[in-house]
């Protein structure tokens, strides 16, 4: 007995781009057993995607797949989930599509609460192009366009989504593998405009200039830093000081944006 | 014994990134030529880490059926 990955692949594209090490693998097959579990028909799954390592993700999978341009998978999301309200449409993308150049479209989303998921593959950088900061790249932290380290405040991924008004908000990681599954699954579950951050590593463009020896080093670094949200409720600021929190960290229901929509219109009374 | 029934190395696709060998727990796989290799297939607890942790579908265990 083993896990049959296959029927969700389109196997003659692999090996895939990533680089050795580089997290995303890990993430798509997290992403592959949660899609699995809930036992959706391929035909029903869209996936969209932006520009940047992570964005090449769809091509690699056998569902409805779109991959658009930089920072726009949102947008062509939420015009195939209002032309299609059937279709159980995913947008995903790196740190820097959905919130540097995508930031714009990330907020409005969450914003409107329209019933689609949205996982943000947050490495800290821009991968693609050759390690350029990023909203999320830490203080201190080297990259190209930031030699002597980082020197800006970054974005906290999941306080934005939370501020922006997305009634799911949830963290993992790549390491955390079955954590990451059942996040990904509840997040489409879920009725609203839902956001999941994936902390996920860059061996090439980020590890190998910030200290990490090797890919497996990364991984070791998010189970070694990752608190779950349970635990942290019992630790103190200084214990949690240097950490990061997974689990779900906000859910609240509010009106679907489709449902206002019809009705605001007309269309359902 | 042996837990698992055969640990299958789709070798064209392992790109060597090490993850697998850095999370057996039981050294039943190693590092050969750049990818990974079965050292010692005896060992093998079938706990599946090597293969939920491959990021290029590059090693696949089956675990024995129960008898
Ligand atoms: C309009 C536009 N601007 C800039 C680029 C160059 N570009 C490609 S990917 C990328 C950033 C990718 O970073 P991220 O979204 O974090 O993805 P990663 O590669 O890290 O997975 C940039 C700036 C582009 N393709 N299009
Ligand atoms: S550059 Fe970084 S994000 Fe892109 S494939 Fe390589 S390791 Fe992954
Ligand atoms: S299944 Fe576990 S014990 Fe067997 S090779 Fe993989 S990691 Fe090692
Ligand atoms: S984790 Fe996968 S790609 Fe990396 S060395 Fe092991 S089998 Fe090869
Ligand atoms: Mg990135």
């Amino acid at each position: 007995m083993s896990y049959d990955y296959a029927k969700y692949l389109r196997k003659g594209k692999l090996p895939h781009i990533w680089c050795a090490g580089c997290s995303y693998g890990i993430v798509l097959k997290s992403l592959i057993r949660a899609i699995d579990s809930l036992q959706w028909d391929k035909n029903d799954v869209a996936i969209v995607s932006g520009i940047g390592c992570a964005s090449r993700l769809p091509g690699y999978v056998d569902f409805n797949t779109l991959h658009t341009t930089h920072g726009r998978s949102i947008a062509f999301a939420t015009g195939l989930k209002l032309a299609n309200p059937k279709l159980n449409v995913l947008a995903m993308g790196g740190d820097g599509d959905m919130t540097a150049i995508g930031g714009n479209h990330f907020i409005h989303a969450c914003r409107r609460n329209l019933d689609i998921t949205i996982f943000v593959f947050n490495n800290n950088i821009y991968g693609m192009t050759g390690a350029q900061y990023s909203p999320t790249t830490p203080k201190g932290a080297w990259a190209t366009t930031s030699p002597y380290g980082m020197a800006e405040n970054n974005f906290n991924i999941t306080d934005l989504a939370i501020g922006a008004g997305a009634t799911y908000v949830a963290r993992t990681t790549a390491y955390h593998v079955a954590h990451c599954e059942k996040t990904m699954k509840e997040a489409f579950l879920h009725k609203g405009t839902s956001v999941v951050e994936i902390i996920n590593s860059c061996p090439t463009g980020f590890g190998r200039k910030n200290k990490f020896k090797t890919p497996a080093s990364m991984l070791m670094w998010m189970k070694d830093n990752a608190v779950n949200i349970e635990k942290a409720k019992n630790m103190s600021p200084e214990e949690l000081a240097g950490k990061f929190i997974i689990g779900v960290l906000h859910k609240v229901e509010r009106p679907e944006y489709l449902e206002t929509y019809d009705a605001t219109v007309g269309l359902k009374k | 014994m042996a837990k698992a029934e055969k640990i299958e190395i789709i070798e064209k696709w392992c790109k060597g990134c090490e993850i697998c060998v850095e999370f057996c727990p039981t050294g039943a796989i190693e590092m050969r030529d750049f990818k990974v290799a079965i050292k010692d297939l005896e060992k093998c607890t079938a706990c599946m880490q090597c293969e939920l942790r491959c990021p290029d579908f590059a090693i696949i265990v089956y675990k024995k059926e129960k008898e």
